[in-house]
């Protein structure tokens, strides 16, 4: 039975796809954004410079946005792998069952418990334990990141399990299923990627208002430290993406040959194709330009040890290659690209020009998004590259599915494009709202009502209305 | 009655899922009395009541989910695809009414996602009830695979029991507004409560009633001996938690109408358990049966077992910051 010509299988992909990809871009921006409001808060109790306080509360309730979009997101996701995933759930539930459960336990709770506090509670309980409410917040979030990516990562490379007769994975070696061998690069480069996502969102918020006003005080303290964070973090997750590269190419070397798109085994070091359109069918990748050896040079940092292409393996246990090796150049390019405008940030502030120069600022609000991006097509390469296998070499993607029918998959589905669309359009659309309000007064009220009750330190007449307000 | 793992793991999920019922109940309540409060600015007061928990009380339905997954997978993964339509329409109901609570205060368009609040809470609320109905039906399970079609779960018994929740959810969500609010607003909680009160006690007749006739196991869990005394005590403590409820009511009481109204859940959820014990699923798994691997079970319940007060210390804690009646210059605006 299929549905529209899909089967069950391809529909329940797609919308794990289509449910996971709109999920996953709130939670990379909920971790960066909770980590910048620990640091503005920690700031503005440091310095009591009302600038910091403003930048706090302009970004808490963009946060609070992104965040119920994050939940309510998520919620679907832990129902997603019983609803069309049940095989899956039930043969290897046992393993990833308590790794999510543990994200639970840890992290959800940590981060729904301390919001309203984060956001509604600063008088009511003082400065101290407000800090404390914002800082578990923050931390939540990277312990969230840190479980669901040992889930994820253990179905890439599988570890400390044994199987029954009937094919469930039971755990043998709780340590060793946590901290599988691709879990500490993969959780290294998801978080940097979350936190350099963010930072560009906040570099392009502070570069927008720059243009519209060059004095604006926090404008110039989001921006500077947004650039900071760009110039520093992504040479690190460049390096952190390479070390992840290397793990791949140790435990799924299937897939660093579709992302090549190299079918052939080359004997004398592997060339690195920037550009071409690999054919599966024909097992070659056509129109390709390649530079020799370069490939070798990357990933065996040699000149002529070998890598194996695609077709060392049969048909049906290989990557779709065209998707993979199309969605890893984008996040590859996107990557040098945040690197040049984190050196020319660099630059600019070596020539004293960091604040005012005009062309830097515009293509830092161009890029804004393009953490977004590069996270979607860094999911996409390493989950379609795990394809034909959900467990990777254990467990087919096609033998993971619920006894579901596909017009039941494809009802839902369209239910979730339209529901998504609807709720998440409008949601960005507040967002983008949010930006362009100026962050100038925020809501001063904190400010304007006197002490505040932990710190008694009543702000004086300049402190209190913040040096620039128009 | 032994004490292992697998019966410690059905007990902490029974609990995950009544905290879940109990607290998202009120918030849900709150979204579907929305259309009895028309003014602008009762409507901010309602939605700030639940503001700062709602994500929170969330959370709860997501340790089912994940605890249910972990501790008895062959239960997570048979049931869900038995619940497939209501389970996907609860979730887009869900994300309908949380992120409204966020967006209405952005939103030129305020009353479009009030009702949208309202929509998703009431069918929610409803879905969950069918979802309960659906369970206590029992499910066809063959090889830890669901075996039943695609309507199963739509019967009269599981429509009853989708409405009645949704009366449920409203008794404690007018309850918890006549403990969080003043003026005029509590006093059309309390007036709201009274009938929705009586309302509850006639589903929960109902489905008491109807439910030993679903299934022998329940029939003689029910009017069997020993257990019949349990049964008999269940009913006698709804009558005295009503009867509270209606004091409290008459009397102008805040907090007591919303924790007699609690202690309905609580009696309610403790019949089904009564009822459940020892399955999972009513008629096809034990929890035995269905238990993860002891593995499983020991490593996570060690967590659980620290945790878990861990968090009912600070939630308790959130719910103590925000105590007494909402006030609305603590909000977004």
């Amino acid at each position: 039975m299929t549905f529209l010509g899909l089967t069950a299988e391809m529909l329940a992909r797609i919308q794990f796809g289509f449910t996971v990809s709109f999920h996953f871009v709130f939670p990379a921006f909920s971790i960066g954004t909770a980590c910048y409001l620990a640091t503005l808060n920690a700031l503005w109790l440091w310095k009591r410079d009302p600038a910091y306080l403003r930048l706090f509360d302009y970004w808490k309730t963009i946060f609070a946005v992104a965040f119920a979009m994050g939940v309510v997101s998520g919620i679907v996701m832990s129902y997603q792998f019983g609803t069309n995933w049940s095989v899956l759930s039930e043969k290897a539930g046992a393993i990833i069952g308590p790794l999510m459960g543990y994200e639970v336990l840890t992290a959800f709770f940590l981060e729904a418990g301390f919001l309203g506090i984060m956001l509604f509670g600063r008088k009511r309980v003082g400065d101290g334990l407000h800090m404390v409410a914002v800082c578990m917040v923050a931390l939540g979030t990277l312990i969230s990141a840190t479980w669901i990516t040992s889930a994820n990562s253990w179905l890439h490379t599988p570890a400390g399990f044994s199987r029954d007769a009937a094919g469930h994975f039971l755990p043998e070696d709780w340590w060793a299923i946590i901290f599988n061998p691709s879990f500490p690069y993969r959780v290294t480069h998801t978080v940097l990627a979350a936190l350099l996502t963010t930072s560009f969102v906040i570099g392009g918020v502070g570069a927008f208002h720059l243009l519209k006003n060059a004095n604006n005080r926090q404008a110039r303290i989001m921006f500077s430290m947004a650039m900071w964070m760009a110039a520093i973090v992504t040479p690190i997750q460049i390096f952190a993406g390479d070390q992840h590269g290397l793990n791949t190419l140790e435990h799924q070397p299937q897939k660093i040959a579709a992302i090549e798109g190299d079918y052939e085994t080359h004997e004398d070091g592997m060339p690195l194709i920037l550009f071409g359109i690999p054919d599966d069918s024909a097992e070659e990748t056509h129109a390709a330009i390649e530079i020799p050896r370069l490939g070798s040079v990357i990933l065996r940092h040699s000149w002529d040890k070998t890598i194996r292409g695609l077709k060392e393996w049969p048909r049906d246990e290989r990557p779709p290659a065209l998707p993979v090796f199309f969605t890893f150049r984008i996040m590859v390019g996107i990557g040098f690209l945040m690197l040049a405008i984190g050196l020319w940030s660099l630059y600019a502030r070596y020539r004293g020009t960091f604040y005012e120069n005009r062309l830097l600022q515009k293509v830092v609000i161009a890029a804004s998004p393009s953490g977004f991006i590069a996270v979607l097509a860094g999911w996409y390469t390493t989950e379609i590259g795990r394809q034909p296998y959900t467990v990777y070499g254990l467990l087919r993607t096609s033998d993971s599915l619920s006894p579901v029918s596909a017009p039941a998959v494809g009802a839902s589905l369209i239910a979730f494009i339209l529901v998504y669309f609807a709720v998440f359009g409008a949601g960005v659309f507040y967002l983008l709202k949010l930006m362009r309000r100026p962050p100038e007064t925020g809501d001063d009220h904190d400010l304007k009502e006197g002490p505040l009750r932990s710190s008694g330190i009543t702000p004086g007449p300049g402190e209190a209305t913040g040096e620039n307000d128009q | 009655m032994s004490f292992d793992l697998a019966t410690i793991w059905a007990a902490i999920i029974a609990f995950a899922v009544l905290a879940y019922v109990v607290m998202d109940g009120f918030d849900l309540g709150t979204g579907i009395l929305m259309p009895f409060f028309r003014k602008r600015d009762e409507r901010d007061l309602l939605t700030t009541t639940v503001a700062p928990v709602w994500d929170g009380n969330e959370t709860w339905l997501v340790l089912g989910g994940g605890g249910l997954m972990a501790a008895f997978p062959v239960v997570y993964a048979t049931v869900l695809p038995a619940l497939y339509m209501p389970v996907i329409l609860m979730l887009l109901s869900l994300i309908f009414r949380g992120v409204a609570l966020e967006f209405r205060w952005r939103s030129e368009i305020r009353r479009g996602w009030d009702t949208g609040f309202f929509a998703g809470s009431l069918v929610a609320a409803f879905m969950q009830g069918i979802a309960l109905g659906a369970l206590v039906q029992g499910i066809r399970i063959e090889d830890g695979q669901y075996a039943g079609g695609w309507w199963d779960w739509l019967t009269p018994f599981s429509l009853v029991t989708g409405i009645a929740l949704v009366i449920g959810y409203a008794l404690l969500g007018a309850t918890w507004l006549n403990l969080k609010t003043e003026g005029p607003v509590q006093a059309r909680a309390r007036r709201l409560a009274a009938p929705t009160t009586i309302a509850m006690i006639a589903a929960i007749a109902i489905v008491s009633l109807w439910t030993p006739f679903i299934n022998r196991v329940y029939f003689e869990r029910w009017f069997g001996w020993p257990t019949a005394f349990f049964s008999a005590l269940v009913p006698l403590a709804v009558i005295a938690c009503a009867f509270w409820l209606w004091i409290g009511l008459d009397r102008k009481k805040h907090l007591q109408p919303f924790l007699a109204a609690l202690g309905l859940f609580v009696l309610s959820y403790a019949g089904l358990g009564i009822s459940f014990y020892p399955y999972m699923v009513p008629g096809a798994l034990t929890i035995e049966e269905a238990a993860a691997p002891e593995s499983s079970l020991r490593f996570l319940l060690v967590g659980a077992l620290v945790l878990i007060p861990i968090i009912l210390a600070y939630t308790a804690y959130a719910y103590w910051v925000f105590r007494g009646k909402v006030d609305l210059s603590e909000g977004y605006h």
